[in-house]
């Protein structure tokens, strides 16, 4: 039955993990995303999750890797310098393509840095972050209830396409509280059967084997066709994105998460000073939504990027806009969470630049 | 690879390789204590009839493609990972046999904590931890637990106490952990050390049916290729050398330590190698 609660967004996010049947959770504490082991380890527990706080981010990545390969749905949360830090065993998994749940609440950094929310793991997020060909389906939630939410979705589309899935979202977003409804959801009807799974040979069937390890060139190369042929088709089907007022916009911002919502605002705030702005809020940073930004690109005089960084997902605008039209950006840093009025105030001069006037 | 084809010309079957091994033709160096402690610890799993529920974790090091040898459901562990990974499985499938097969570097080298960990927690499984002081897989580097004096090639003038540190005892160290339930040093240099190697591994897996805690054996082994020696002449040095610093025989027996006269503690005499 779906229930509506008041909650923290990291503590939704355990809440969700417990309803979408997840069965395992081994983590490391750090700020700012400690609720979610705390939470677990009371209620997913209670609840009948394996919940374990272990010695390091280094050693709970390789038990989502353990986990996983022996079939379970596994989930593994952390901020920046533990999600860093938890890049060897993300890469491997990718390799060996192991369903999972990653969650970064993302503080500043680079370095120790600051446990203020941030956008500065865009790039580790979606470019990799640890080696080789690879790619994580990542999610960017901008509420509460996203943060629930996208973890079924999460779970989901990691044992559709048997990829790690990461929530990249923040430290404001985290420890906010919002109302969060949730549904209906019965994990044994979203479960799939995992043939490949390590769990005793029976027989019937030679023994499975979870690695990342081939040896010769060919046969490696064979698995990264596969992991490509799987990223095309990730990328054709799961692109997910919200149009805010780009009808007739004359710019359309571009933002994720925490500065979309602030985005909203500046809408709200555009519209009093006479700016007609749009929002295109990307939901999957990867596979990223290049084809509506191609679309709007033969709409609008110009894109206007928010990010609490010096400048990371601006880059697959520039991509997808493929220099139709000026691209302008806007960044706090160091975990500084910019205002609608800095942030219009940005954006009107960007306007200005691009000659596009205010209808007063 | 091709199987073995060995005429029988009509002669009995004293033994026949288990179920357990596949018929791959496996790559270790001549005179390599791996394929030894492979079979061994296959045929104790074919004898105990937990073949079907046993979850294997192979390491980095020369045993990573263990599992193309040994016919059981494996996962291939990021490099001292593995007893995290085999953590991963235990945790979520308590009722399954789960092993690690690590070797120095990978286990009290790069693993450090993660092997500390797990017995601290004492984690139901068995890990097996072949001991040849060298890392055979990169070319012969120093390992954490080389000896003082030892020559590798990061220790071209063998190794030093003030670059290097001490050779580490590992197994000792884990013993001290409340969460460690059997642990013990054996060898395969001779066919009597097999067998007592053969008796610990079913000793630990009965301890894992039994939900006993971690189980650790340390394998005294050898390196030929790494030592630049034929595997006579190793299995020689692995007596004169490696014995004193690592004695066989048990330190852990039912939760409770072995009493016994202290080994070699380590000095500045050199081993020449």
């Amino acid at each position: 039955m779906s229930e509506i609660r008041l909650m923290k967004g990291n503590e939704a996010t355990a809440e969700a993990s417990i309803r979408a049947g997840c069965d395992a959770y081994f983590g490391y504490p750090i700020t700012p995303q400690s609720e979610i082991i705390e939470y677990l380890s009371d209620q997913g527990r209670k609840r009948g999750m394996i919940v374990m706080q272990v010695e390091s981010e280094v050693a709970a990545i390789n038990m989502i890797y353990g986990a996983a390969g022996a079939g379970a749905r596994a989930m593994t949360t952390s901020s920046s310098p533990g999600i860093s830090l938890m890049q060897e065993g993300i890469s491997y998994i990718a390799c060996a393509e192991l369903p999972c749940l990653l969650m970064n609440v993302n503080r500043g950094g680079p370095g120790l840095g600051t446990i203020q929310p941030s956008q500065g793991d865009y790039f580790q997020s979606v470019k990799g972050g640890g080696h080789g060909d690879y790619h994580l389906i990542v999610l960017a939630p901008a509420s509460v209830q996203e943060m629930a939410d996208f973890v079924y979705l999460g779970f989901d589309l990691a044992d559709k396409y048997r990829n790690p899935v990461l929530l990249l979202t923040d430290g404001a977003l985290g420890q906010m509280m919002e109302k969060v409804i949730f549904p209906d959801y019965d994990p044994k009807a979203h479960k799939l059967p995992k043939p490949w799974a390590t769990v005793g040979k029976n027989s019937n069937r030679p023994p499975n084997v979870i690695t990342s390890l081939h040896l010769h060139s060919d046969e490696m190369e064979k698995i990264n066709l596969r992991l490509q042929e799987k990223y095309r088709k990730i990328e054709a089907n799961e692109v997910r994105y919200e149009l805010m007022n780009t009808e007739g916009a004359d710019v359309v911002m571009i933002a994720y998460g925490l500065t979309a919502r602030i985005c909203q605002r500046v809408i709200e705030l555009g519209m009093q000073s006479g700016l007609n702005v749009g929002l295109m809020r990307p939901i999957t940073l990867y596979p990223y939504p290049y084809e509506i930004l191609a679309k709007l690109s033969e709409q609008v005089n110009g894109f206007f990027v928010v990010e609490m960084n010096a400048g990371q997902m601006v880059e697959d605008v520039r991509l997808g806009v493929n220099g139709k039209v000026p691209v302008g950006f806007y960044g706090r840093m160091g975990g500084v969470i910019p205002t609608a009025e800095e942030i219009l105030h940005s954006l009107q001069l960007f306007m200005k630049s691009i000659a596009v006037k205010e209808k007063v | 690879m091709s199987e073995i084809q060995v005429p029988t010309n009509g002669m009995e079957v004293v033994w026949e390789k288990p179920k357990t091994l596949t018929d791959t033709r496996m790559h270790y160096c001549p005179g390599c204590g791996h394929g030894v402690v492979h079979k061994v610890l296959m045929e104790v799993i074919a004898d105990l009839g937990i073949q079907d529920k046993t979850i294997g974790v192979a390491p980095v090091g020369c045993s990573v493609i263990s599992y193309n040898y040994m016919n059981i459901d494996m996962q291939e562990a990021a490099h001292g990972r593995a007893t995290a990974v085999a953590t991963g499985i235990k945790r979520v499938l308590p009722d399954k046999l789960v092993f690690t097969y690590q070797g120095d570097g990978d286990l009290a080298a790069i693993g450090t904590a993660e092997t500390i960990h797990a017995c601290n927690r004492g984690e139901n499984f068995l890990i097996i931890f072949i001991n040849n002081a060298i890392y055979g897989m990169t070319g012969g580097q120093m390992a954490p637990t080389s000896l003082l004096g030892m020559v590798t090639s990061t220790t071209p003038e063998g190794r030093q106490v003030e670059t290097q540190g001490f050779p580490i005892k590992i197994t000792e160290m884990v013993a001290t952990l409340p969460g460690t339930y059997y642990i013990t040093r054996q060898s395969v240099h001779n066919p009597t050390a097999v067998r007592y190697l053969k008796k610990a591994v079913e000793k630990a897996f009965k301890h894992q049916l039994d939900k006993k805690g971690t189980c650790l054996i340390e394998v005294v082994s050898n390196c030929p290729s790494g030592w630049k020696m034929n595997p006579v002449e190793a299995n020689k040095w692995l007596e004169q050398n490696m014995f004193p610093m690592y004695s066989p025989g048990d330190i852990k027996i039912e939760g409770k330590l072995v009493e016994k006269k202290p080994t070699t503690t380590p000095d500045k005499k050199e081993t020449k190698l």
